[in-house]
């Protein structure tokens, strides 16, 4: 019997590979699991094994070619007793010395990021016939639907629920989520039920509740982490906080630098400035970003337009009237649209680190927070320096680990040396 | 070798009885199963389901033979005669290779086999009163399985020579002229076109205004009309107050359901199948304090265990339908939870299967219980006589109905009158478990020609687009 030996799943993100080299020819004896041919992407080589033990028949792809998850690269003639399909494996042999800092943070996301990357391609045999067509007609990916059935199947049911959910639009792309009831509240002791108080959420609440929660079910949502050190920027602050002040009418603070250093930054890397569109990617040439405030309703993030083409002064005095603005409950929803990229400071309530969740439909959103004096190593020299967390919290889907981490990274650069703002590197 | 000492002790070896016996010892208890008949099997084997099912296949081929329905095949046959004798004989050599063959499975899985009546003497300790087994012994579990006996109605005294239940109509010496079945149930309509194809005068009489009762009412519907062309005689809304046996036959007495006039039926036998009872007495479970239920069944939690730590019920003891595969059901989850696995019987999924000819079988929910429970449902309706294999055979009575959620498709009901309905169901069993769609039954491709052609075409009428009709 004729096994297809196809391209197996890449990793997150990757939907093609190289052939870097067929490691065994056509006609040659390949025993269960052996490695067969080398595959190359710009993340990792892979072996792809033949999952029986028999004969390397036709190489349908030749060294060199570029082919697809999913393609057929050769077929395998089973061949001698005892041949026992093996499940698909991959195993990652080498990575491709460039992606090193990416390889931390694939490494730690990995077991988040695979429930969200494409599946093991999907053996479709397992489906009941209705499952099937529905599927087929549909064009859904199977794995993204909540199964009720026997054994963890999909059942009819489930796949129609699926259908008929009104976020299913281009089904493929969306994981689709069945929201399971939430359960009734078990009932509390009659003592404790006497000391409850029963609140119903402001509008405003119930809202930010939706859309934090349909930012986490629709985004890859991964947080990456950096600290800074503020010297330099404190100390260019005391050194110019009284001038700026009388020539711009406007304090001078930290955030109108992150705002900039956050720009430069998505300058370099515009997938953090780009918004999932169903299969596309759209990226932005302009730049939206949302200051996130606290108000005594809640969150509010009113966003600077075009802070891309402010200067420092017109960015802080953005920020100093939003934050003035939302004191006084006075942030329209025109002021909260057309958002590109996110920045929340949760250092004023004292938050050392945090995972910040991102605005939908943005892709990125740092997080700034409290500035504490920190022992840190200088020239080999332990100092202390008023040290800074910084979070980067972004959508998986179409930020790699590596961009992600060298956004925060330069971000990190600029604000440790804010004379790179003004030389633009 | 005597061994006195077991992890497990069940009482009664019939179908419940002897397949927990099996699967405990797969499991790798040491069992003990004592029985009290001298044959293995219980009621199902030697007095129930075997014996009928050898009675209907022979009678069914006697009325071939006698009614002219080969000679309409080209098969010309002179005067047809009845051998009762050698009829009741050929099923009685079935029975006992069954039999035998339940020793053999008991010598294979080294199950002690104890012959006698038993007593429950306290939590493991279980007591023979009678026999060569007779004797105290001891078990870590016990496990009751001793099954049911047929019921009688006040005013009427089974002696199983004129007025018999199930039992005595199984052996009858002589081929009655008439017969008069109380009780329209299924097991009085299967003996009673038994005597009926081998010649005698049947009339049913049934105290509700249907036939099989908690069956499907269109399936019950359709099989009395086919009985009555088959002869049979219905009085329904009767009820029967007195039936007296004498020299000449039986005398009954009976009125309306609802009171009147009583009128007086005369029969050569009469056979009482009202329903069956579970068979408690002389285990001593009032003396253990067993709780029992309203009904008179042994209370059991769902892990089949009474209120006595460590004695468990099964069958026709407790409650559930009183059918030898459900008892089965019970006796392999009981069991298996007593090994510390998980164990699960799926009430819904019980077939109910009854052998006259059309066969019915049931499924799931019928059409009453969905309509009572406000379930929106899909109906898909075939009938036999558009299916070929049918026609072929010559059996074209009959037909599918499938019933699946308006909603989801899923099948929540499977009802067959047909030939060969308690085969053919299964396919259903089977879908039903996997929770499967109306369609993912359509859509399993079926071999032709076949009976179970006619499941794919209700299964597409369920979506209104049968092919064949």
């Amino acid at each position: 019997m004729s096994i297809d030996i196809n391209v197996p799943t890449l990793g997150e993100s990757v939907s093609d590979a190289t052939i870097a080299r067929w490691i065994k020819k056509a006609g040659d004896a390949v025993a269960a699991d052996e490695p067969i041919v080398e595959l190359e992407t710009d993340k990792v080589t892979l072996e792809v094994p033949s999952p029986v033990a028999g004969k390397l028949g036709e190489i349908i792809a030749a060294e060199g070619e570029t082919v697809e998850v999913g393609a057929l690269l050769a077929r395998v003639e089973e061949g001698a007793a005892g041949a026992k399909p093996a499940p698909k494996q991959q195993v990652p042999k080498q990575e491709a010395p460039k992606s090193a800092p990416a390889k931390a943070a694939d490494e730690t996301p990995a077991p988040v990021a695979a429930a969200a990357s494409a599946p093991a391609a999907i053996d479709n045999s397992d489906l009941s016939p209705a499952v099937r067509r529905l599927v087929d007609e549909h064009k859904l990916n199977p794995a993204n639907i909540v199964a009720t059935g026997v054994g963890g199947r999909l059942t009819k049911a489930d796949v129609l629920a699926a259908i008929n959910k009104p976020q299913a639009a281009p089904a493929q792309s969306v994981i689709t989520t069945v929201n399971a009831p939430t359960p009734p509240r078990a009932t509390p002791r009659a003592v404790d039920a006497a000391r409850e108080e029963r609140v119903r959420m402001s509008k405003l609440r119930q809202v930010i509740a939706t859309r934090l929660k349909a930012a986490q079910n629709s985004a890859a949502m991964l947080t990456t982490f950096n600290e800074v050190n503020m010297l330099s920027l404190m100390k260019l602050r005391a050194d110019y906080k009284d001038a700026f002040e009388a020539a711009h009418e406007v304090r001078l603070g930290f955030m109108g630098v992150f705002v900039q250093a956050a720009i430069q930054a998505l300058r370099e890397f515009p997938a953090v400035n780009a918004e999932i569109d169903g299969t596309d990617i759209i990226y932005k040439n302009y730049y939206n970003i949302g200051v996130a405030v606290g108000t005594p309703q809640g969150l509010v993030v009113p966003v600077i337009k075009d802070a891309g083409e402010m200067s420092l002064a017109d960015t802080e005095r953005a920020i100093s009237d939003f934050g003035l603005r939302a004191r006084d409950g006075k942030i329209a929803p025109d002021d909260m649209a057309g958002g590109t990229f996110t920045i929340s400071n949760g250092g004023v309530y004292g938050s050392m680190m945090s995972t910040p969740i991102l605005n939908p439909p943005q892709s990125g959103i740092l997080g700034m927070h409290k500035i504490e004096k920190r022992a840190v190593v200088i020239d080999d020299q332990i100092v202390i320096r008023p040290m800074m967390y910084l979070a980067l919290s972004y959508d998986h889907r179409i930020i790699d680990g590596r961009e992600a981490v060298s956004f925060l990274a330069r971000i990190k650069e600029m604000v440790e040396d804010p004379r790179r703002l003004l030389m633009g590197v | 070798m005597q061994n006195n000492s077991f992890d497990l002790i069940i009482i009664g070896a019939g179908p419940g009885g002897y397949v927990g016996a099996i699967r405990a010892s797969q499991l790798g208890m040491n069992v003990a199963c004592i029985e009290k008949r001298s044959t293995l099997g219980g009621t199902c084997l030697n007095v129930g389901c075997i014996p009928s099912k050898a009675l209907l296949n022979a009678s069914e081929h006697f009325a071939s033979a006698a009614s002219g329905t080969l000679g309409k095949l080209g098969i010309s046959l002179g005067s047809v005669a009845l051998d009762l004798k050698q009829m009741m004989q050929s099923k009685s050599d079935i029975v006992d290779t069954l039999t035998g063959g339940i020793d053999f499975l008991f010598k294979k899985n080294k199950i002690t086999l104890l012959e006698g009546s038993a007593t429950i003497t306290g939590a493991g300790s279980v007591t023979i009163v009678d026999g060569k087994d007779k004797g105290d012994y001891k078990a870590g579990k016990i496990m009751i399985a001793t099954g049911s006996h047929p019921s009688s109605l006040p005013g009427i005294t089974i002696d199983e020579k004129h007025i018999v239940s199930s039992t005595g109509a199984l052996s009858l010496e002589t081929l009655p002229k008439k017969m008069v079945v109380i009780g329209a149930g299924y097991i009085g309509l299967e003996l009673g076109t038994v005597w009926a194809r081998l010649g005698a005068e049947v009339e049913v009489i049934e105290f509700l205004p249907r036939i099989l009762p908690g069956m499907d009412a269109e399936i019950a519907k359709k099989f009395m009309t086919i009985a009555k062309k088959q002869g049979l005689k219905f009085r329904l809304s009767t009820a029967v107050k007195s039936a007296k046996a004498g020299k000449s036959g039986v005398s009954l007495t009976v009125t309306p359901a609802n009171g009147g006039d009583e009128e007086t039926i005369k029969a050569d036998i009469a056979l009482v199948s009202v329903g069956r009872h579970p068979a408690t007495d002389g285990l001593g479970l009032e003396k253990i304090g067993v709780t029992m239920t309203p009904r008179g069944r042994i209370a059991v939690d769902a892990r089949f265990e009474t209120s006595i730590e460590d004695i468990y019920a099964i069958g026709d003891v407790i409650d559930g339908p009183m059918l030898a595969h459900k008892a089965e059901e019970d006796a392999v989850a009981a069991v298996e939870m007593m090994a510390g696995k998980p164990g699960h019987v799926d009430y819904d999924l019980v077939p109910g299967i009854v052998y006259t000819a059309p066969e019915i079988a049931t499924l799931g929910k019928s059409e009453e219980v969905l309509t009572e429970a406000g379930v929106d449902f899909a109906k898909g309706v075939f009938p036999f006589s558009a299916n070929s294999r049918a026609r072929a055979q010559g059996h074209s009575d009959g037909f599918v109905k499938i019933l699946a959620c308006a909603k989801t498709d899923k099948v929540l009901g499977v009802h067959i009158i047909g030939h060969e309905a308690g085969t053919v169901i299964h396919e259903c069993a089977t879908a039903m478990a996997f929770g499967a769609s109306a369609e993912d039954i359509a859509r399993t491709c079926h071999g032709h020609p076949t009976l179970n052609e006619a499941v794919k075409e209700a299964a597409l009428a369920v979506d209104g687009r049968a092919i064949h009709i």
